[in-house]
């Protein structure tokens, strides 16, 4: 690399470079993924356990090995150039920024509808997770959303809880009807 | 002589006035997911898992391998009309049918599609009706070296055939090996990666892992790059085609499986080579070579009848080795696993009614979907202007249902959303989705395979390659991470006179 004249663009630059190679974050996960599954097996305590030749801790630290050769593998990959193709699709546009926003707002309504599952019941919490992704995701027909997220909700509930037999939790408002 | 009676049994299963409804929703249901951008086959068989819950294994196996089948139908719709292929298998249906809709032949692509489908899926299946049997009674005494080799072909195979990294292909394998040890050790009792966590001794769910990767972590990366104002449909009528046309599709509809059905059965990407060679094939053997590209509908009736024989071949070496080859017939391996079920050499002599019942509704699928698919076509073409806030609101809602049906547990749920911002940073990144998978299905069974074989051979690594089925699979996994080494001389050989060029 060139060191560039202006002290002011070296930050700038290494910003740059960074974002380009943020591809070494994956190494990095994979790097504390593989350092995880390696401590894991070796603090397991297996003199009771261990039957046969190969115990409950071989596999666990072939995988780890494997996490570290990779992440080191791919690190040399990317510096070396090498960068991981985006997934297209039909209804994905690369050539924007990825829209981090509606990421966020999409997790935090799953989480929302998580924590509501419970004490809601199932109708509610699965009409206002329908509600509030589609709102995330642009719709904004106030008259048709929540309509279609109601109906959406109860019919799966039905489906789910009375027909095919996997109990949803009704909440106070299946309890009332 | 035997198959045949079997199969008969499994008319007797298929045509119950329940398991015909079963058919008839999956068909359906494959359809309308298969043409909806956005979803695949894969994903559309792991968000219906949950039913798994509720119904019996033969009627929810009758109705994913419709929705296998209708998605490959619905697939090529999407294809013609849109120019946006969303499945692997269907990028070469655009080739010649977008084209061919966009010259006002678009009913006549529908037709070569859906009529070549049907050949395919129809021949795909008489062989795999030929042939699983005979491949289970040879597979019928394999013991555990060889389930793990087989294992091994499969990791292997999804980390170095498909994709075009084996780098990231591996990294995606390791992470789904690592999901798939969370838990008790299933031989001891041992917890690993748990961190104490009494959530955590049970594992992940399969389920969650699918339908997190397939569901959550495809809609979030949608939704970060959805596309401003979608694509028009190029509005079309009712398929049909004329005796011009007929004569020229019905060798590629004829030549398609014979080049479909054995990639479906060999780890090598499923439908998406053999469609490609159909392709190159039927472009050779043309007579109109000046219609290649401007719409020729040879192009579109060979690759499809492919797509759908690959589909047979994919069941033939699920149903008989348990060895899944495609992202669909991983989720079903996973569906078998919710029963308890082993796909293997056994499958047929412990579940005949299961597994001919299935067979035998591929046949009925295949009925329906053609009387259904042509006089349905507009209506099909029709789901194409789902507004994409619903389409992708009613995605995280359904992989909600099946997060929270798998045991009722809020924690399931956060999970789920976990493993899908994973698959959202795989996408990211080009790890491909599939070997993660495989790794979670297959992981602990192959290390069960591999600790029993070393049990049996009191710890000697030759217990592992002692049978010829073992070394036979190990040969082939060998060609197989050789292949790029021996493709590069031959491509020196014929590149002469060019600068010579060491690649990495």
């Amino acid at each position: 690399m060139t060191t560039p004249a202006d002290p002011s663009a070296a930050p700038a630059g290494r910003r740059a470079w960074l974002r380009d190679h943020s591809e070494l974050g994956v190494c990095g996960m994979l790097l504390a993924l593989g350092v995880l599954v390696l401590t894991d097996a070796l603090t397991m305590d297996v003199d009771l356990t261990q039957r046969g030749p190969v115990g409950p801790r071989t596999v666990p630290l072939v995988v780890g090995a494997g996490l570290l050769v990779v992440a080191a593998a791919l690190a040399v990959d990317v510096l070396r150039g090498g960068r991981g193709h985006a997934e297209g699709g039909e209804d994905v546009d690369l050539s924007e920024p990825a829209d981090w926003r509606t990421v966020l707002l999409l997790t935090g309504v799953f989480l929302g509808a998580a924590v509501l599952i419970e004490p809601a019941g199932f109708p509610v919490a699965g009409a206002l997770l329908f509600w509030g992704a589609a709102f995330a995701l642009g719709s904004r027909r106030l008259d048709r959303d929540p309509l279609i997220a109601a109906v959406l909700s109860f019919v799966t509930y039905a489906v789910f809880d009375k027909l095919l037999g996997v109990p949803l939790p009704g909440g106070p408002l299946m309890g009332a009807l | 002589m035997d198959a045949l009676h079997s199969l008969l049994d499994g008319f007797g299963t298929a045509l119950s006035p329940l398991n015909l409804l079963w058919a008839a929703v999956g068909v359906l249901l494959g359809t309308a997911i298969g043409v909806l951008p956005g979803i695949g086959p894969a994903m559309a068989v792991a968000l219906l898992l949950p039913v798994t819950y509720g119904l019996d294994p033969v009627a929810a196996f009758i109705m994913f391998a419709g929705i296998y089948y209708g998605a490959m139908f619905g697939g090529s719709t999407t294809s013609i009309l849109l120019n946006t292929p969303g499945e692997s298998a269907a990028v070469v249906a655009a080739l010649e049918g977008n084209p061919m809709a966009k010259a006002g032949r678009g009913a006549q692509a529908l037709a070569a599609a859906a009529a070549g489908h049907f050949a395919g899926g129809l021949i795909g299946t008489v062989l795999l009706v030929a042939l699983a049997p005979t491949v289970a009674d040879l597979a019928v005494d394999i013991g555990a070296p060889d389930y793990f080799a087989l294992m091994v072909l499969a990791f292997i195979a999804v980390t170095s055939v498909l994709g075009s990294s084996r780098v990231r292909g591996l990294a995606s394998l390791l992470i789904g090996l690592t999901i798939g040890l969370v838990g008790l050790d299933q031989m001891t009792g041992q917890q690993r990666l748990t961190f104490g966590s009494l959530q955590l001794a049970d594992g992940v769910d399969v389920v969650i892992v699918a339908v997190g990767l397939f569901a959550i972590g495809e809609a979030l990366w949608v939704a970060a790059h959805l596309r401003r104002g979608a694509a028009e449909p190029i509005p079309v009528g009712r398929p049909w085609l004329d005796r011009a046309d007929l004569r020229r599709t019905w060798k590629p509809w004829l030549r398609g499986p014979l080049i479909g059905f054995p990639f479906g059965a060999i780890p090598a990407g499923g439908a998406e080579i053999p469609t490609f060679l159909s392709y190159v094939t039927e472009k050779r053997l043309s007579k109109h070579k000046d219609e290649w590209g401007k719409g020729a509908i040879e192009g579109v009736a060979g690759p499809e009848s492919a797509a759908s024989a690959s589909a047979a071949g994919t069941l033939v070496s699920m149903l008989t080795l348990g060895l899944p080859t495609t992202a669909v017939a991983a989720v079903m391996l996973a569906a078998f696993q919710q029963y308890g079920i082993q796909p293997g050499p056994l499958l047929f002599e412990r579940e005949p009614e299961l597994v001919w019942g299935l067979i035998a509704s591929l046949f009925v699928g295949m009925v329906l979907l053609l009387a259904l698919n042509l006089p349905l076509a507009p209506l099909w073409a029709r789901l194409l202007r789902i507004p994409r806030p619903y389409l992708y609101a009613g995605i995280l809602f359904f992989a909600a249902v099946g997060a929270y049906a798998v045991g009722g547990e809020v924690v399931d749920l956060v999970i789920l959303l976990v493993i899908g911002l994973l698959g959202f940073g795989m996408r990211r990144y080009g790890l491909p989705v599939l070997p993660a998978v495989i790794g979670v299905i297959l992981g602990p069974g192959a290390e069960q395979q591999l600790r029993r074989a070393l049990q049996i051979s009191d710890g000697s690594v030759t217990g592992l390659v002692d049978t010829p089925f073992a070394v036979t699979v190990y040969a082939v996994i060998v060609v197989l991470l050789a292949w790029p080494l021996l493709r590069r001389p031959a491509r020196r050989l014929r590149g002469r006179g060019r600068a010579p060029r060491e690649g990495a």
